[in-house]
């Protein structure tokens, strides 16, 4: 008997803390697949933030760092300028990157620093409890914006694949999805052409992935990888945004 | 080894390189701009790194990176900026992560001066950011013992796996002295640095996995690293105590001062002294550890003691833990980037005693 299918080498056995139905799980997964496939586990440091992800370095089987709420493009930054010829990666969540930590997102891709963020985005804080993001829907509840987001008070949600792939130093922006079967496929190739861009040293990469948050949202997890599909879509744009990389048109 | 005339922040930097330092993340504040100027200079000459940060945040954040990865790094700022990197500060300490940050001090609160100040000996002793911890604190009063300092603050972080602060006033980093600088060369390799097998730098599965952390979700863990941790301060403090003393033997006044104070003080004794005041002086060349022994020993043969200092009245508050109530404890203070005069300190020591 072949084995067809197995967990990446470049995860842990270590159970993973998400909730039901969420998709940190997939978005590892691809992660560690793509470090799998490019066989740069041994060469690979992670970044890990504040927020579900905190616990990162439990789950991925490499050398990991855990930064401050937001800082880990700054973390990242300091670890790959130390080691020029390692793979460098941030795994952030949308209240991490693109709310604290948009100084510190913004200013590594413009510098064109040579590592890949992972960014997360389910439009809410998870795990502080389901408080509205930078990314929360115009009208979405959350625990802090209990009639639903004002447009008026809050303005409207960031994009920040469309605004990070304006900057000369991002080689590689894309937007995906966690939501079904086909784009977590598209999810896939994207993360490892940022990792690929990365090794080619380019610039800097970064892949969004649409993702779910059940439990914050008040949904089942069918009716939440619905609602990505009918809500955050269409305001999230998917697509690859910057291409520099060698190779691309 | 000839005697080269620089100013306190060149030096300071140099004395980085020369220690191994070979990278530097900063950002523009003033009186400190001439260490992350300097580096951007030096650093690419020999094959080390300076980056100016985004902000002072971004820079601690790099630092802490860095660090973790194994490097021997540095960063600098000033009070304000200073503030910003506490949240960073906090996490490195944490984590444990070496790594040397200077402060040259201005005047505060909030945007203050940018005159020379001693107004952040309380941020610097007492931790400075969230959580149980201290940091190993260095106030040099020259420009020749910035460089030693500077040496010495890198092999304390490597050694105790912590962050040092090395304390200036706008003085020390400002002011031209001849120094002689530790004859080492521009050598790629960090010439002191101490292995790092704890460092994230790629895992083969020769080791256990880095981590490089500071979170203990488990309250039990937590105080488990916290009483490691406070296991380490007790550590330093038995251990790394610095401080002079200047005629203290038959002094019936001490002052204690640190930094560029204890030179004007030192000019304030001479002339006490003259008129036939036996005044001594006990300098903190440490503030944490502070030389607490040494003061409490003093205060069974001195009749008082007066705290000279760049503050409203921060180190007054440690003499006076380490005096005990056995005697008076004076201060006088200039704040807002005001220098303590030599007559000014001179006056309030015929007062004391």
């Amino acid at each position: 008997m072949s084995i067809v299918f197995s967990k990446p080498l470049s995860l842990t056995d270590n159970v993973l803390t998400y909730c039901p139905g969420c998709t940190h799980g997939i978005i590892h997964r691809l992660v560690a697949e793509a470090i799998d496939d490019l066989g740069v586990q041994s060469q690979t440091i992670g970044v890990a933030p504040v927020g579900c992800a905190v616990f990162a370095y439990n789950f991925f089987a490499v050398d990991m760092l855990q930064a401050a709420h937001g800082r880990a493009p700054a973390v990242a930054t300091g670890v790959k300028r130390v080691h020029p010829d390692k793979i460098v990666f941030t795994y952030q969540g949308d209240g991490d990157l693109a709310s604290i930590g948009m100084a510190e997102i913004m200013h590594a891709a413009a510098r064109g620093e040579k590592i890949t963020t992972i960014f997360v985005n389910n439009a809410i804080y998870g795990m502080t409890g389901g408080q509205m993001a930078p990314t929360t829907l115009v009208g979405q509840v959350t625990t802090t914006s209990p009639y639903g987001r004002s447009e008026e008070l809050t303005g409207k949600p960031i994009r920040v694949s469309e605004i990070i792939s304006q900057l000369d130093g991002t080689a590689y922006a894309a937007r995906v999805s966690a939501h079904d079967p086909k784009h977590v496929m598209e999810a896939k190739k994207a993360i490892r052409k940022a990792f690929e861009t990365q090794r080619g040293g380019a610039g800097f990469s970064m892949v969004e992935v649409l993702s779910t948050c059940p439990t914050n949202w008040g949904m089942t997890p069918i009716e939440a990888l619905k609602w990505v599909a009918t809500d955050m879509v269409p305001y999230y744009p998917l697509g690859v945004y910057k291409d520099l990389s060698k190779g691309a048109a | 080894m000839a005697k080269l005339l620089m100013k306190g922040n060149e030096a300071i930097a140099e004395s980085a390189i020369r220690s191994g330092c070979r990278f530097f993340f900063g950002y523009p504040i003033t009186p400190q701009n001439q260490i992350p100027e300097y580096m951007s200079k030096r650093m690419p000459q020999i094959g080390g790194t300076f980056l100016q940060a985004e902000s002072e945040v971004s820079a601690i954040n790099m630092v802490y990176g860095a660090s973790g990865s194994g490097a021997r790094v540095m960063t600098s700022s000033s009070g304000p900026g200073i503030s910003l990197k506490q949240e960073g500060i906090s996490y490195l300490a944490g984590a444990q992560l070496p790594c040397v940050i200077v402060n040259i001090m201005r005047g505060g609160p909030g945007l203050g001066s940018i005159q020379p100040s001693q107004g952040d000996y309380f941020q610097s002793t007492r931790g400075g950011g969230h959580g149980d911890y201290r940091v190993p604190v260095l106030a040099p009063s020259s420009v020749s013992e910035a460089v030693s300092l500077t040496q010495r603050a890198f092999d304390l972080a490597d050694q105790y796996r912590t962050p040092v602060i090395l304390l200036g006033d706008g003085m020390i980093g400002q002011m031209m002295e001849p120094v002689d600088l530790p004859d080492q060369p521009d050598q790629p390799a960090a010439p002191s640095a101490p292995s790092k097998p704890w460092a994230a730098t790629g895992w083969d599965g020769s080791r256990p996995r880095s981590i490089i952390n500071s979170l203990y979700i488990d309250p039990s863990a937590l105080e488990r690293h916290n009483t490691m941790l406070q296991d380490k301060f007790a550590e330093i403090a038995k251990n790394e105590v610095a401080y002079s003393s200047e005629h203290t033997d038959d002094a019936d006044l001490i002052i204690i001062a640190y930094g560029t104070v204890a030179r004007i003080a030192r000019s304030a004794i001479r002339a006490a002294r003259a008129s036939g005041i036996k005044v001594g002086m006990i300098r903190p060349i440490t503030l944490w550890p502070f030389p607490s022994e040494p003061i409490a020993r003093a205060a069974r043969t001195a009749k008082a003691f007066l705290t000279v200092e760049m503050s409203a009245g921060q180190m007054v508050d440690d003499a006076r833990l380490a005096v005990g109530g056995l005697k008076p404890v004076y201060f006088y203070g200039r704040t807002g980037g005001m220098v303590p005069a030599v007559r000014d300190v001179l006056a309030r020591i015929k007062e004391a005693v």
